[in-house]
């Protein structure tokens, strides 16, 4: 009891040095390139906390991360890459669109649409990420290259319709299809932009998501398929069903994430729809070791650092991708610490 | 335990490959000589909006265009002030701070370049104006165009600046959702009262300049230079504003190759080929580089380009190195020839200053009024930064002959030769202006076609 406890703390110790050894070589970088360190952050800090309008925007950002990596702790508890997350989202993006597209001009009411779209954005991902499973599955086809593989005609689809069918009229241009009119939009606090209902379905989904892996049945299998596919197996788990229902269920969820990208950031659909959020989220979920109980805040301080590390080019010219180098370095150094803590705790 | 090995090497993969994109550079940009720092960082602390002065007085809705002083032709200056006046503006006085989104990069030798040194022409002429700018907004993922704006405000900015047509969805979104803010969109037409698209929004000024006649000049020139006959324009976007622009330099080619030249209209070909985008995004648009590759190897000897950076130029200049004759015709920066002088028949570029400095004056004496204006060049002062909207410097690459017959073609446009008069035909064959008639502006502005005698895609 007592040696768990220890073993505990050297745990965090060693988290805890992996995020100073992440915030060192983002200073050694910043110095390197001359800028005052302090200053640097004080400003990201500031831009992402500095005033109403960039808190709602971080609280924007932060409901399709949230969801996204929520989705992504199902594949990987089942012991799977869901790479092609990115693809799901833009399937979730293009679907949500296509509904609001198609009722636009009907006389349902906007609530309704808005509903439907979301749910059609649901289906869409999750379509997609079947799609990954069935390849896996029936064709053999290894997640990873499958997931690629979709994803690359995930963007050319969306390409294709941006300049295609539904290019604004007499226009052709990479800015995306025409903004939908504000009442197609997810009903937000005025002028702010941050939508009640985003936020409610990002709270939402990492909470069913933490009960289902810690709470359930299925999510207990679809653990047990992940530490050991084999005694699962022989364990008599149908193996390959509950792989493609994880699948499924990520993409719904990034479905979700594509939705509100729609409805509730761009109002329109882009050819970068997705944020690039389903790479973050999986950087994510590796930084937290797949817990769902850290995914809230981390993805928080994620698009804090991203929404933040605008004002870097503004007040020092800087370029603002100094924080997806953080970003990357934490993930970098808590892997790796925790490399160096298995080697030392086991030669002790 | 093996398995275990491959995911985390694979992660550190990933991780890795996280790392190197994020440490490449931004955007691909030419860099720049001219570009001086702009503002020390503003103190972070300033407040999000600009003291709102006294409400000026609503004006009664002035229709019609109120031409400003402007000798010649069609499109007639149009400054239409919008029924409803802002409450807003900076009190007299105040200090501005300028913050600037814009498409591309701020040294981009083009577009963005050109308005951020209209800027940085309006802070020398007014003593105290700070300004502070965001490039390529399009780079930054999961945040707006419209919300970047709001981080130039947390910076202090009191006026904000959209320098692109492609934000013109965020520039109305910003604008609602700050109505204390002014904000200037350059090539907006949101507050035209005749145009197709007036959305009267009480805070937003749009400004654009008659880049027609400067087309109509590159064109000219491209006719008179082609040796085969065969003139290549590298589009961007297909809208309302690249259709008009792309046949403008079509009409000016066309002018010059049969009243000049005294050719055979049928022997001139001018084809457009679009990217899809203001400059080259790698994988989402045609790449320009191998547009203009391909214009120069299927014997189109001059590319007029039509998009924010310099590839033409620098394409033509590697032909010409390899053996070739071509020439290229840059855009919107006056001093993009200097990427290419050898192959450089001259640019039409955009003179923003002039115009940016008397709205922003405007701004801080608080009698600005929510409007349009579409700017002429001034012919009297032809190229001097101080006046007009619009200019073309004439690049090394003319020969004397062909100058002096651009200056001449020059001088009858200053004098009120107006190639957008009838007939013109569209594409399809529809008469769009009768023949005598001068083509309004909001023909010219929204023209819905390319021109007959043009290949390429109208929409």
């Amino acid at each position: 009891m007592l040696q768990k406890q220890t073993s505990r703390w050297v745990n965090l110790g060693f988290q805890f040095l992996a995020i100073l050894v992440a915030l060192a070589f983002t200073t050694l970088l910043l110095v390197l390139s001359g800028a005052p360190p302090i200053q640097a952050y004080k400003e990201l800090i500031l831009g992402a906390f500095g005033s109403i309008d960039n808190v709602s925007n971080v609280l924007i950002a932060w409901a399709p991360l949230l969801i996204t990596t929520a989705g992504l702790l199902v594949t990987f508890a089942a012991g799977l890459w869901n790479i092609g997350i990115e693809g799901q989202i833009t399937l979730g993006a293009i679907f949500t669109t296509w509904v609001l597209r198609s009722f636009e001009n009907s006389s349902l009411s906007p609530t309704m649409i808005i509903i439907l779209s979301i749910v059609a954005g649901m289906f869409g991902g999750m379509l997609w990420a079947s799609l990954v499973g069935v390849l896996k599955t029936f064709g053999g086809v290894n997640e990873i290259f499958g997931g690629l593989g979709l994803n690359f005609i995930a963007s050319t689809l969306v390409l294709y319709l941006i300049y295609g069918p539904w290019r604004r009229p007499g226009v052709a241009s990479l800015s995306g299809t025409e903004i939908f009119p504000n009442r197609l939009w997810l009903p937000s606090i005025s002028n702010l932009g941050i939508s009640p209902w985003a936020f409610a379905l990002g709270i939402l989904g990492i909470l069913i998501i933490y009960f289902f892996l810690r709470g359930t049945y299925i999510g207990l299998k679809l653990k047990a398929i992940g530490k050991n596919i084999r005694s699962a197996h022989t364990l008599g788990i149908p193996t390959w069903q509950y792989m493609m229902l994880s699948f499924m269920i990520c993409g719904l969820f990034a479905g979700l994430t594509g939705a509100l990208q729609v409805t509730n950031v761009y109002h329109r659909l882009l050819p970068y729809i997705t944020s690039g959020y389903g790479f973050l989220g999986l950087l994510v979920a590796m930084l937290i070791n797949y817990q769902a109980i850290w995914v809230a805040p981390i993805t928080l301080f994620y698009v804090a650092l991203n929404v933040g590390s605008v004002q870097l080019p503004i007040a020092l010219k800087l370029d603002s991708n100094l924080s997806g180098v953080l970003q990357g370095f934490l993930v970098l150094f808590v892997l790796l610490m925790e490399g160096v803590r298995q080697k030392l705790t086991r030669k002790v | 335990m093996n398995k275990n090995l491959l995911w985390r090497s694979f992660a550190m993969l990933i991780v890795a490959t996280f790392l190197v994109t994020a440490c490449a550079p931004a955007a691909t940009s030419t860099p720049a000589p001219t570009v001086a720092p702009t503002s020390a960082p503003a103190p972070t602390t300033a407040p999000t909006t600009a003291p709102t002065s006294a409400a000026a007085p609503t004006t009664a809705p002035t229709s019609g265009a109120a031409p400003t002083a402007a000798p010649t032709a069609a499109p007639t200056p149009t400054v239409a002030v919008a029924p409803t006046v802002a409450a807003t503006g900076a009190a007299s006085g105040t200090p501005i701070t300028i913050g600037e989104i814009l498409v591309g990069p701020h040294n981009d030798t083009g577009w963005s370049q050109a308005t951020y040194e209209g800027l940085q022409y309006v802070q020398s002429k007014l003593p105290g104006t700070k300004l502070i700018y965001i490039d390529n907004a399009f780079n930054y993922q999961g945040t707006t165009p419209a919300q970047l704006a709001e981080q130039l405000l947390a910076q202090g900015a009191n006026v904000i600046v959209f320098n692109s047509d492609s934000f013109m969805d965020d520039s109305n979104t910003f604008a609602a959702a700050h109505p204390t803010i002014p904000v200037i969109m350059l090539s907006g037409d949101q507050n035209w009262a005749e145009g197709q698209d007036y959305k009267n929004i009480p805070n937003m000024i749009d400004i654009m300049g008659q880049m027609e006649y400067m087309k109509e000049i590159a064109g000219c020139a491209a006719a008179l230079t082609t040796q085969t006959g065969k003139i290549g324009f590298l589009g961007p976007l297909i809208n309302p504003e690249t259709r008009r622009l792309a046949s403008s330099a079509f009409l000016g080619a066309e002018y010059c190759w049969t009243k000049v030249l005294n050719k055979n209209a049928s022997d001139l070909s001018f084809d457009v080929t679009w990217i899809g985008n203001w400059f080259n995004v790698p994988g989402q648009t045609l790449d320009p580089t191998q547009v203009a590759d391909q214009f120069f190897n299927s014997g189109h000897d001059v590319v007029i380009s039509g998009i924010d950076t310099t590839e033409a130029l620098q394409e033509a200049k590697k032909m010409t190195d390899n053996g070739m004759k071509v020439f290229a015709i840059p855009y919107d920066y006056h001093a993009a020839c200097d990427v290419a002088p050898s192959v450089c028949l001259g640019v039409p570029y955009f003179n923003w200053g002039p115009a940016l400095l008397t709205n922003i004056k405007a701004i801080q004496d608080g009698t600005w009024k929510p409007h349009f204006e579409w700017n002429p060049p001034d012919w009297a002062h032809f190229n001097n930064p101080d006046y007009g909207a619009v200019g073309f410097n004439e690049g090394p690459a003319l020969t004397a002959a062909n100058k002096a017959t651009l200056d001449k073609f020059i001088s009858d446009l200053a004098g009120g030769l107006d190639l957008w008069t009838g007939p013109i035909t569209l594409q399809d064959g529809t008469v769009y202006v009768q023949a005598g008639v001068a083509a309004t502006p909001q023909q010219i502005w929204y023209l819905p076609q390319l021109l007959k005698g043009m290949t390429g895609a109208s929409k």
